[in-house]
C-alpha cells in the first residue's frame, strides 16, 4: 500500500469500470473514458451555461468563454487566413478539449487523459488526417507542392524534398509526443515530490521539518503545471493552425 | 538542510526504480497491478482500442456540440455586441453632428442679432440727431423772427422818437426864445433852426 502511494506511475493506470468486449477487442469503459466524458461534460457545460444569458455586457464566466472563442479565432485567422475559418470548430474543440483535460488532470486523484500517448496521438492523427484529406481534395496533386519549396537549387532538391517529407511525417508524432510527454513528466515530477513529503514525514520530527522543502517544491510545481496545461493546449492549437495553413496554401 | 537533502537522495532511488520502468517496456514496474502486465501504462497497447473508441465518441460529440450549439451562440453574442457598438458609435456621431449644427445655428443667429441691434442703434441715433437738428433749426428760426420783429419795433420806436424829438426841440426852442428874447419867433424859423442843429 505504501509503495502504491509513492509510486508515481500508479496515476496512469487504466482500470476497467464497465468491461465491454466486441470482436476480440477490449472496448471497456475505463477511468480514461470516464475522464474523457468528464472533460467533454465540463467543457460543454461551462461553454453552454456561461453563455446562456447572452448578455450584451458579459459576466465574468461569459467573458472567459468569449475570450477563449476569440483567442482561438484570432490564432486561426493569423495563421491560416480567413479561408482557415472553416476549421474554426475543429481547432476550437481541440483547444478546449486539451485545455480542460489538462486542467482536470491537475486535481489530485483525477486521471489525466492527455497523459496517454494514444489519446494525444489520436488527436494529432485527426489534425494531420484533416490536413491530408482536405489538401488533396482542394488542390489534388498540387498538394504535393508542399514538399517542394520555392527557390531551391535543382541539385539540392532531392535532399530538400526528403527533409520536407520526413518533417511532414514526423508532425503527428511530434504533435502527440509533445503534449503527452509534457503532461506525463509534469505529473510524475509532481507525484515524486509529493511522495517525498509523505515518506519524509513518516521519519519523525526531523523528517517533518525536512518535508517542508519538497512540499514547497510541490506547490511551485503545481503552479508550473497549471502554466504547462495552458501552454500545451495553446501550442497544440497553434501547431494545428499552422498545419491547416499548409493544407490551404501548400505552395509556401 | 543537510538532513533534508540526504533524505531526498535516499528516497530518490526508490522512485527512480519506478521511473526507469517508464522507459523500458520489459521492466516489471514496482507495485504495478496484475492487469497492466508490467507495461508502462501509457504504452500498453491493450488499452489502445478502448481509449481510441471513447476518444472518438467523446471528442466527436464535443465537436458536434460546439459546432452546432456553442459556437453559433458565442459568435452571435460577439456579432450582436459589435453591431451594437458600431450602431452606438454612429448614433453618437450623429448626435455630435446635430450638436455642432445647433451651435453653428446659434452662433449665426447671435451674429445676425448683433448686426440687427447695431443697425437699430444706428438708426435711432440718426433719428435722434435729425430730430435734434430740426428742433434746433426751428428754435433758431423762431429766434431770428423774434429778433427781426424786435429790431423792426425798435426802429419804429426810434423813428417815432426822432420825430418827436423835433417837435420837442421846437417847443423847447420857442419857449427858450420867448424867455430869453421875450418875443415870439415864428414857427418856421424855429423848425429850420432845429433842423440845422439836428443835422
Amino acid at each position: 500500500m505504501a509503495a502504491d502511494k509513492v509510486d508515481p506511475i500508479h496515476q496512469f493506470h487504466i482500470n476497467k469500470l464497465i468491461p465491454i468486449e466486441i470482436g476480440g477487442y477490449d472496448l471497456s469503459f475505463t477511468n480514461s473514458a470516464l475522464f474523457m466524458v468528464a472533460t467533454v461534460a465540463v467543457a460543454s457545460a461551462f461553454l453552454y451555461l456561461s453563455t446562456s444569458s447572452r448578455s450584451l455586457v458579459p459576466s465574468r464566466l461569459q467573458s472567459i468563454s468569449e475570450m477563449a472563442y476569440e483567442f482561438v479565432g484570432n490564432m486561426l485567422r493569423d495563421a491560416a487566413g480567413t479561408q482557415g475559418m472553416k476549421f474554426f470548430p475543429l481547432v476550437f474543440s481541440l483547444f478546449m478539449f486539451v485545455l480542460v483535460a489538462n486542467l482536470l488532470g491537475l486535481f489530485p486523484y483525477f486521471f489525466t487523459v492527455t497523459s496517454h500517448i494514444i489519446v494525444t496521438f489520436g488527436l494529432a492523427a485527426l489534425v494531420i488526417g484533416t490536413v491530408v484529406v482536405y489538401g488533396f481534395m482542394k488542390h489534388g496533386l498540387g498538394f504535393l507542392k508542399l514538399f517542394v519549396p520555392h527557390g531551391v537549387p535543382v541539385y539540392l532538391l532531392p535532399l530538400v524534398v526528403l527533409i520536407e517529407v520526413i518533417s511532414f511525417v514526423s508532425r503527428p508524432v511530434s504533435l502527440s509526443v509533445r503534449l503527452f510527454a509534457n503532461m506525463l513528466a509534469g505529473h510524475i515530477t509532481l507525484k515524486v515530490f509529493s511522495g517525498f513529503v509523505v515518506s519524509l514525514s513518516a521519519l519523525g520530527t526531523l523528517g517533518i521539518a525536512g518535508s517542508v522543502l519538497p512540499l514547497a517544491m510541490a506547490v511551485a510545481l503545481t503552479a508550473l503545471e497549471l502554466l504547462v496545461a495552458f501552454l500545451q493546449a495553446y501550442v497544440f492549437a497553434v501547431l494545428t493552425c499552422m498545419y491547416l495553413n499548409d493544407a490551404l496554401h501548400p505552395g509556401h | 538542510m543537510f538532513v533534508t537533502s540526504a533524505f531526498a537522495q535516499e528516497s530518490a532511488p526508490a522512485v527512480e526504480g519506478g521511473h526507469t520502468g517508464t522507459e523500458g517496456d520489459t521492466h516489471s514496474g514496482t507495485g504495478v497491478p496484475a492487469e497492466a502486465h508490467g507495461v508502462f501504462p501509457p504504452f500498453d497497447p491493450a488499452t489502445f482500442p478502448s481509449q481510441l473508441l471513447w476518444l472518438a465518441i467523446t471528442f466527436g460529440l464535443f465537436y458536434l456540440f460546439l459546432k452546432k450549439v456553442v459556437m453559433p451562440r458565442v459568435g452571435g453574442i460577439i456579432d450582436v455586441r459589435n453591431d451594437r457598438i458600431t450602431q452606438d458609435l454612429d448614433h453618437a456621431a450623429r448626435l455630435k453632428g446635430e450638436a455642432d449644427a445647433a451651435v453653428a445655428a446659434y452662433e449665426q443667429e447671435l451674429a445676425e442679432a448683433k448686426t440687427k441691434a447695431n443697425a437699430i442703434g444706428q438708426q435711432a441715433n440718426d433719428a435722434a440727431k435729425a430730430e435734434a437738428e430740426a428742433a434746433r433749426k426751428k428754435v433758431e428760426a423762431a429766434l431770428d423772427q423774434k429778433l427781426g420783429e424786435a429790431e423792426a419795433r425798435i426802429s419804429t420806436i426810434k423813428a417815432n422818437a426822432m420825430k418827436e424829438v423835433g417837435t420837442i426841440a421846437e417847443d423847447t426852442a420857442s419857449a427858450i426864445v420867448e424867455a430869453l428874447v421875450g418875443g415870439k419867433a415864428s414857427k418856421a424859423e424855429i423848425a429850420a433852426a432845429v433842423k440845422s442843429v439836428a443835422r
